[in-house]
């Protein structure tokens, strides 16, 4: 394989930062919404489900410029960010986190509310009757029972975020070395015509995605033999 | 002996209702009566983990439920222990962490019972590093039941742990059963269909029937009626 450029270095390790940190990010919210959705019997459930698959469904653009609304220095969150906290999202890398946990959210729910619903819901009656309170119970039964499914969220949620794009774009805009990922070198080297710098990136893009994927797919197959046993 | 009163009244979202009433000082007491009578709903309210709609429970002196004075304490508070019909073993844990999960829960109240006799009764002692999926219907059931005294129960409840087992199986493990109640003597309700069970293991029935109490005594008195009526 022809040796990468420096700016293509910068991309790919920008684009590892940024996705795991989605992942962190995106992971808490992730794990609470997978078990509400599992085991929250209501008949308002279809609603919560829209708003989760709503990332899903929507052009990343539009998630993206919605975020850059919220988040702009004077919007209604990102004044309060900056003030309490000093953090800035709009045109630096965290915000590029942010854009792709929001975009990868349904994807993590999804794998991780299967894995959830597998799982008996008697055998956290059972670490009640024992003596464990309600969290305990989710935290030394259930979750390590579906630590596999939880994994393969993880992991097909930052397969998405490396490959993010449109919300990307919009909340942290396109700057070498601060927020420009593998998709936007991509567009970027295309732009300027360069197609042997296209086609390396691309490569590595499809390699990291399948990789990504088939370890999903390993883990919520390892997750499924581990149910029937 | 502590006194268990109960009172609950419950209604399902799928229509099936229950209106229960009984109160019992006996060592083991049978629920006794056909599937579908609300046998398993009076335990699950007794253990916390079904929240009736109306009713009180008092244990001794420690009230558990009292719907209209907005008392329900939870589950894990009760110091109820519970064997399941399906044993409901952790199945990511060996033997000897199921053993222990209770047992690290509620170690102040648990001193009474030892982990040592409780695998030496319940013959416990080569399963310990196995795991749940490599036990035999049997051997799980001893299992969960050595699980639930671990935790230091005041009152145990049962819920037909024999029934998932084979014919052969079902009378070796009812001398498991029998042993427990003799050494530790932790007062049992016990849920069972089965008439020979019950005559060997209980000193009081209640019977029921589509959700209510229907007779309650001695065992060779109510089912003595309950066959002649049958």
């Amino acid at each position: 394989m022809p040796s990468l450029t420096v700016e293509e270095w910068l991309a790919l390790r920008l684009s590892f930062q940024v996705s795991l940190c989605a992942v962190l990010v995106s992971l808490p919210p992730a794990i609470a919404m997978g078990y509400l959705l599992a085991r929250w019997q209501s008949g308002h459930k279809w609603l919560l489900e829209v708003l989760v698959n709503l990332p899903l469904v929507l052009p990343p653009v539009v998630t993206g410029y919605l975020l850059l609304v919220c988040f702009a220095p004077r919007g209604p969150l990102g004044g309060m960010l900056e003030s309490w906290f000093g953090v800035r999202l709009v045109l630096t890398w965290f915000g590029a986190a942010v854009a792709a946990a929001v975009v990868s959210f349904p994807l993590m729910v999804r794998a991780m509310r299967v894995a959830f619903q597998a799982i008996d819901p008697r055998l956290e009656m059972a670490a009640r009757s024992l003596g464990a309170g309600r969290f305990d119970a989710f935290l030394s039964v259930t979750l390590p029972l579906a630590r596999s499914g939880v994994l393969a969220g993880c992991v097909l949620a930052f397969g998405r975020s490396l490959g993010e794009f449109g919300a990307t774009i919009m909340v942290a805009g396109n700057i070498i070395g601060e927020t420009q990922t593998i998709p936007l070198a991509i567009f970027s080297a295309a732009n300027r015509g360069g197609d042997a710098e296209v086609w390396r990136l691309v490569a590595i893009s499809i390699v990291l995605a399948a990789a990504a994927l088939l370890a999903s797919e390993w883990l919520e197959r390892r997750q499924s033999s581990r149910e029937s046993t | 002996m502590n006194r268990l009163e109960f009172h609950a009244s419950h209604r399902y979202p799928g229509g099936f209702a229950f209106d229960v009433a009984f109160d019992t000082s006996a060592q083991a007491t049978a629920l006794f009566g056909p599937s579908g009578s609300g046998k398993t709903s009076v335990l699950n309210v007794i253990a916390g983990l079904l929240h009736p709609r109306s009713g009180t429970i008092r244990w001794g002196e420690q009230t558990w439920l009292d719907t209209q004075a907005g008392v329900d304490v939870k589950a894990e508070r009760r110091h109820v222990g519970f064997v399941f019909q399906d044993h409901l073993l952790f199945p990511h844990l060996s033997v000897e962490r199921n053993l222990r999960y209770g047992r690290r829960r509620r170690r102040a109240r648990s001193s009474a019972i030892e982990t040592a006799r409780v695998i030496e009764v319940l013959e416990l002692g080569d399963l310990l590093a196995r795991y749940p999926r490599n036990l035999s219907g049997g051997e799980k059931q001893r299992v969960a039941l050595g699980r639930s005294l671990l935790s230091g129960p005041e009152l145990l409840l049962m819920d037909e742990p024999l029934a998932a087992l084979d014919e052969g199986l079902k009378d070796r493990i009812l001398t498991y059963l029998e042993r427990v109640v003799a050494e530790w003597r932790v007062p049992t309700i016990y849920v069972s269909h089965n008439a020979a069970e019950v005559r060997r293991l209980a000193d009081r029935v209640i019977m029921l029937e589509q959700g209510r109490v229907t007779q309650c005594g001695p065992p060779a008195e109510v089912l003595q009626s309950s066959y002649s009526s049958s």
